[in-house]
């Protein structure tokens, strides 16, 4: 073995007593990511169901009996009745609890079987516009059905129907999108703020200049300093993937082989940006707020896993593209939840090597090795 | 009340005098704010779709340009099968396939019924669940319009129809922006307040200068409110530049008081401020303060209903999100700034977080040693 390599491993065991030895720190890199799968695979649903929504009943008839208890034993609401008059409405909205009103007028029924018409009023508490927007299409949907089953008997023509396939994720669970979510988002975090801090730390504590003025070549100085992390991500991949199998029963369809090796890619690409932001960074405070206040919520954002990206302006969707996690979001959509192969992210593949390529020539382009 | 007007003055002093942090501190909530609603929209309004299209009637038209025309669809190819279609679900091209049958207008017109198919990418459960809810609102618009026009051209009577007629309050246009930027304002507010009191005494521990106040005859609630009462201050100075931004960049205005918004602002901080003072005295470094702060954020932040609604949360995640104060500061502004709500409405939330504070601050208090 050359002097230099043994040299290299002798940082990286340096690099790992530091790790290892702060407890409180690796408590958290490890039981973090565990955690918040748990949490949010388990807590986070995009469904809307359970929904308090307020009946105003002013017709009391047979047909407004029949729609309520339809609307009663759907799994989508959870009615509020009482003695509510339409101008308590507001009141109502305004104590939040309330989603929203259906109003049936007097004499509901009457108008129904005299006129062949019924407005059936429904308010929504649109200050949430998507949960606006689907409980009241379900309530249609509901109102809609009972009618059907109500006058099938006379014959209705022209009847269009739907027949609907969720592909990928039959039950509408969260886990599906929030498992590779999460992981880009632990993973970026962690190894970012990591590096960021270490190196920085070294500089704050002035053991950046004896290091620099040892012969150990710079460059790898640096490089010894994300290789613990990079093997305490890995780690951290195989917990969150053991967890999403057998706990979260979500099933990596495919190849785990290609999944490891985009991940090392991707922890790579976190590790140089980690870099970066060391080599620019005088202070420990100024790392951690740029990796932390800094890139929480646009990472969170721009991956694309809570909102999707098309709906943003131009401008932000350019910019997301620059958001490493976007990437390796797809990459593990692709190959955990599709079961796809290495030709169908190829592309995404190379983008995240030009990032890290990038970021890796910046940082040891702007690494002083003198001393100020 | 001396000694703590000198520890104050002390503290602003090492606040004023970091120009990088109070950069930071000011501007990245400005920008976040700024770029981030954008970003966080959930406006259904560009679900991909792609057409398979085997009748090649007029009905089948029809109902091709309704769905383009309504404005929530993006028709990006016409496929000929439904595997060819399905190679650009799985290419991410495009989310939402309807195959329209074989004879389609033929059999709807002889049999009465004839049924579409809708395959929908449903990694993403929101997306899905809504694009799925939106063609089908429009396909029932759709079946109510040829219906009717064949009862005038047969001169049938029509069949009993409910007339569903949803209105929509406090949003009438459905801006996503007005539900997210009082959203996004309150995590803000947490992150500055909880963040930097955390750090901001640690910093302290790990310089060691925190030994040399302890051996001073300062006591310790001398200290602390030191401590607090800057990031007291900043929080509500960061609340208000973020309603500023609203205002100004999103028009947001809030319907209710402003001066029960600033009310409950500053009681919010109080527990937000002692979950800071918590954290600190758990942790020795700087790093193991921000990994414990990120771990809660993460938590806090996903567990709020910021993104997702908390009423579908399973019940024991439910009770998670009660027990964390983001939840209620983030209702209250949406409450009082969409909807108007007024101090009786709020009456719970304000007891709930004092009941935070006092508790986060006590044990915070208890914890905090000068000896150690």
């Amino acid at each position: 073995m050359s002097t230099a390599s043994q040299q290299f491993l002798t940082f990286v065991r340096k690099e790992f007593a530091h790790v290892l030895r702060d407890r409180k720190t690796l408590l958290i890199l490890f039981g973090l990511p565990v955690v918040q799968i748990i949490i949010f695979g388990f807590a986070l649903t995009n469904e809307v169901k359970n929904s308090r929504i307020l009946i105003v009943d002013n017709a009391r008839d047979e047909i407004s009996a029949e729609i309520i208890s339809k609307l009663e034993a759907s799994r989508y609401f959870d009615l509020e009745r009482g003695q509510h008059t339409n101008q308590q409405i507001g009141q109502v909205f305004k104590e939040g609890k309330i989603k929203l009103a259906v109003v049936f007028p007097a004499d509901f029924s009457g108008a129904l079987l005299h006129f062949n018409y019924a407005p059936l009023q429904v308010i929504a508490d649109a200050s949430d516009p998507n949960s606006a927007n689907t409980l009241t299409n379900y309530l249609a949907n509901i109102v809609s059905d009972y009618q059907l089953e109500k006058f099938g008997g006379q014959k209705i023509p022209l009847q269009i129907g739907t027949e609907v396939r969720m592909l990928y994720n039959p039950q509408l669970k969260g886990a599906h999108n929030f498992v590779p979510g999460v992981m880009a988002l632990v993973l970026m975090l962690v190894c970012v703020m990591m590096t960021a801090v270490s190196i920085v730390r070294e500089k704050e504590l002035g053991t950046m200049e004896i290091l620099l003025v040892s012969p150990f070549r710079p460059e790898l100085v640096i490089l010894s300093k994300a290789v613990p992390y990079l093997i305490l991500s890995l780690v951290n991949v195989t917990s969150i993937l053991l967890l999403s199998v057998f706990v979260l029963d979500l099933p990596v369809k495919g190849s785990l082989f290609l999944l490891f090796a985009e991940s090392t890619l991707f922890i790579i690409t976190c590790l140089s940006l980690g870099l970066f932001i060391s080599v620019r960074a005088q202070t420990q405070q100024t790392a951690m707020l740029i990796s932390l206040m800094g890139m929480l919520l646009p990472t969170l954002l721009f991956s694309g896993f809570m909102f999707p990206i098309e709906n943003m302006p131009k401008i932000l969707q350019y910019f997301s593209n620059a958001v490493p996690a976007k990437w390796y979001y797809i990459i593990v959509k692709a190959i955990m939840i599709k079961g796809l192969g290495f030709p169908a992210i190829w592309r995404e593949t190379l983008i995240l090597l030009g990032i890290t390529i990038f970021f890796l020539t910046v940082t040891l382009k702007n690494f002083k090795i003198r001393l100020t | 009340m001396r000694t703590v007007r000198f520890l104050l003055d002390k503290e602003f002093r090492q606040i004023f005098r970091n120009k990088t942090l109070l950069i930071i501190i000011l501007m990245v909530p400005v920008v976040q704010l700024t770029i981030l609603p954008l970003a966080a929209n959930y406006e259904v309004k560009n679900i991909h779709l792609t057409v398979v299209n085997h009748d090649n009637s007029h009905y089948a038209q029809r109902l091709i340009t309704k769905i383009t025309a309504s404005g929530y669809f993006q028709l990006t190819t016409l496929e000929r099968s439904f595997e060819e279609a399905f190679e650009s679900i799985e290419s991410d091209r495009s989310d939402l396939v309807l195959e329209i049958p074989r004879h389609f207008e033929r059999n709807l017109v002889r049999e009465n019924h004839q049924k579409l198919f809708v395959a929908v990418n449903a990694i993403n459960g929101v997306k899905a669940g809504l694009g799925a809810a939106y063609l089908n609102a429009i396909v029932r618009d759709y079946n109510q319009e040829i219906r009717h026009s064949w009862f005038q051209t047969t001169g049938f009577s029509q069949p009993p129809a409910i007339d569903v007629i949803p209105s929509n309050w406090y949003n009438p246009n459905m801006r996503y922006q007005l539900f997210m930027v009082p959203g996004i304002l309150a995590i803000l507010v947490t992150m500055v307040g909880g963040y930097l009191t955390a750090l901001n005494i640690v910093k302290e521990k790990e310089t060691g200068t925190i030994e040399q106040i302890n051996v001073t005859p300062i006591r310790k609630h001398h200290f602390i409110l030191g401590k607090l009462i800057p990031f007291w201050i900043l929080g509500l100075v960061t609340f208000t530049m973020g309603l500023l931004v609203g205002w100004l960049v999103y028009g947001v205005m809030p319907v209710g008081s402003i001066v029960l918004l600033y009310l409950f602002a500053a009681v919010y901080l109080l527990p937000v401020l002692g979950l800071g003072l918590l954290i600190s005295t758990y942790t020795d470094t700087q790093q193991q303060a921000m990994f414990v702060s990120f771990f809660f954020v993460m938590i806090f932040i996903l567990m709020s209903g910021l993104f997702t609604s908390i009423e579908s949360m399973p019940g024991w995640a439910q009770i998670i999100s009660r027990l964390n104060p983001v939840t209620y500061f983030i209702d209250v502004m949406r409450m009082v700034v969409l909807k108007g709500s007024g101090l009786r409405d709020i009456l719970p939330h304000i007891g709930a977080v004092v009941l935070f504070g006092i508790f986060f601050n006590i044990w915070a208090i208890i914890n905090y040693k000068k000896t150690s």
